[in-house]
């Protein structure tokens, strides 16, 4: 809603879209303590909405300037109820969807900034749960996102999402913010909660808002979007019955969700078009390669590297290189496997990650150095973010016991 | 048997966004609940808090609101019970009272014709 308002009062007046919002669901709330909650609360809420920004509109028209190239239409009573009703069809509210969720993504911002306030402006996150998502006080995030939402109002114009050149070169900084929500939920650094089912699912939500559009559905969208599915599909047993985490060696495979992988996949085939390969088909590849072994053992290791090696040249980073040291492990044994770790550039950048260690410490306890394998359990149990890794890297310590000589 | 008027004054609207939902959910049991026992004759509505005040021989018109926001009368219902007693005790479950708010219960007079 605030998406639409904005497109209605322009970027400039963004405090006022969020006012109206907040007012809109306000009177909402005092109605339904005496009527009952209507059947379709979202609707009745849009509606309100739309009377409150007539409303607003026809108020300030003197005092406030609105959108430029709306401006016109609203300044007289003629037009503006229809120029209102127009704005408010469900085909104009995804467009202004995606147009807010390119603005939001100003390069002026960084991409944490821009992430909340794509949680906050199209994803209708409060302050407290951008907050919570991003393990930080709610004054904190208020005060940055208030400071974003200065520096998207000085640009001044909502982005124009008809403009082909701007909108690609935009588009990844977009997909990237998605991504970013989603890993955010899927495996954030929350001490709270190692998964957060809310974040995943408003990411989905906002890729296929992205590639169901006619001007987002450019491949890697779609290929987005089957990560998304693929990696959630896994969800239900990342944690097992005793809340511990789960890693994808022992995961109860039953637990996966077959409807996710199935449209995962659907997403995964509609994206096989074009030339562009992005680092979003190779990741669905690799996650559906996964959803595709029926256990562990059976997994196509094979398939796996040589795809983690596409991804080290189209996007390499020191996370895609330790994913592929793993992999590499699994199909050439673990000395080959620490070799390959070993051989990672930019090494120091996966200090904090306790995943290198835990992954060094799994490598060693293969080959049977247990010794060793516990001080990297140890190294990794430091940098643990939360109960539940720490649970889990405590169990892998004890199993280095087990066979210690 | 008698209906009354409940007028709700004051009480904090809308305080967080979070805390509204709770508020809002507490005043959906209340109803329900005096609707379930047959107290509830109609549910009545919210009031703006804005208002105009007409005084005076020549109707001079001034603009609310007239009291303190805390006595601001924010809605309306009406109830049946069977007297004056029994009715301002169905409204000592009303959720205002929680954040500073307050009923009022009055008679409707009726005129048995």
């Amino acid at each position: 809603m605030v998406a639409t308002l904005t497109r209605a009062f322009g970027l400039h007046n963004l405090a006022l879209a969020e006012d109206v919002v907040q007012d809109a669901f306000c009177r909402a709330l005092e109605v339904w303590k005496l009527r009952g909650i209507p059947e379709n609360p979202s609707a009745w809420l849009m509606k309100t909405a739309k009377n409150r920004a007539v409303d607003v509109l026809r108020r300030e028209r003197t005092a406030l300037t609105f959108a430029p190239d709306l401006g016109r239409l609203l300044q007289t009573e003629w037009t503006l109820t229809n120029a209102v009703e127009e704005m408010f069809d469900p085909i104009g509210i995804k467009d202004d969807q995606l147009r807010m969720m390119f603005s939001c993504c100003h390069p002026r911002l960084s991409a944490p900034a821009q992430v909340m306030l794509v949680l906050q402006l199209v994803g209708g996150f409060g302050a407290r749960e951008v907050a919570s998502a991003f393990v930080s006080s709610p004054a904190a995030v208020e005060k940055r996102l208030s400071r974003s939402k200065k520096t998207l109002a000085e640009s001044g114009v909502l982005f124009d999402i008809a403009d082909a050149a701007d909108f690609a070169l935009r588009m990844p900084v977009v997909q990237r913010a998605l991504y970013l929500i989603f890993s955010e939920g899927y495996h954030g650094a929350s001490p709270h909660a190692v998964i957060r089912t809310d974040l995943c699912c408003e990411s989905i939500r906002l890729a296929r808002l992205l590639a169901e559009h006619p001007l987002g559905a450019v491949p890697s969208s779609l290929a987005l979007c089957a990560l998304m599915y693929l990696d959630a599909a896994r969800l239900p047993a990342r944690l097992d019955a005793g809340g511990d985490l789960s890693s994808l060696f022992d995961q109860d495979r039953s637990r996966w969700d077959r409807g996710m992988i199935d449209e995962g996949r659907a997403w995964l085939d509609r994206s096989a078009t074009g030339t562009e390969l992005s680092r979003y088909h190779v990741e669905a590849a690799i996650a559906a390669a996964h959803a595709a072994a029926p256990r562990f053992e059976a997994t196509d290791w094979t398939a796996i590297v040589s795809l983690y090696d596409t991804l080290m040249e189209i996007s390499p980073s020191p996370v895609v290189a330790l994913n592929r040291a793993i992999a590499v492990a699994q199909l050439r044994g673990p000395q080959t496997g620490l070799e390959a770790l070993d051989a990672v550039n930019d090494r120091d950048r996966l200090a904090r990650y306790p995943f290198y260690y835990a992954a060094r410490g799994e490598l060693e306890l293969r080959r049977k150095n247990n010794a060793i394998a516990r001080e990297h359990f140890a190294s990794a149990l430091a940098l643990a973010r939360n109960p539940v890794e720490q649970r889990f890297l405590k169990k892998r310590i004890e199993a280095c016991a087990c066979g210690a000589i | 048997m008698g209906e009354f008027l409940y007028l709700y004054r004051g009480g904090q609207r809308s305080p967080s966004p979070e805390q509204s939902q709770q508020i809002m959910q507490k005043w959906l049991a209340w109803m329900k609940e005096l609707t379930v026992s047959g107290n509830l004759k109609d549910p009545g509505q919210p009031l703006e808090l804005e208002g105009k005040v007409v005084k005076g021989k020549s109707a001079t018109v001034t603009d609310g609101p007239f009291a303190e926001a805390k006595d601001l009368v924010g809605g309306f219902s009406l109830v049946v019970a069977d007297d004056l007693a029994h009715a301002a005790k169905l409204a000592g479950g009303c959720p205002i009272l929680e954040v500073d708010g307050c009923v009022e219960v009055r008679p409707v007079m009726k005129m048995d014709m």
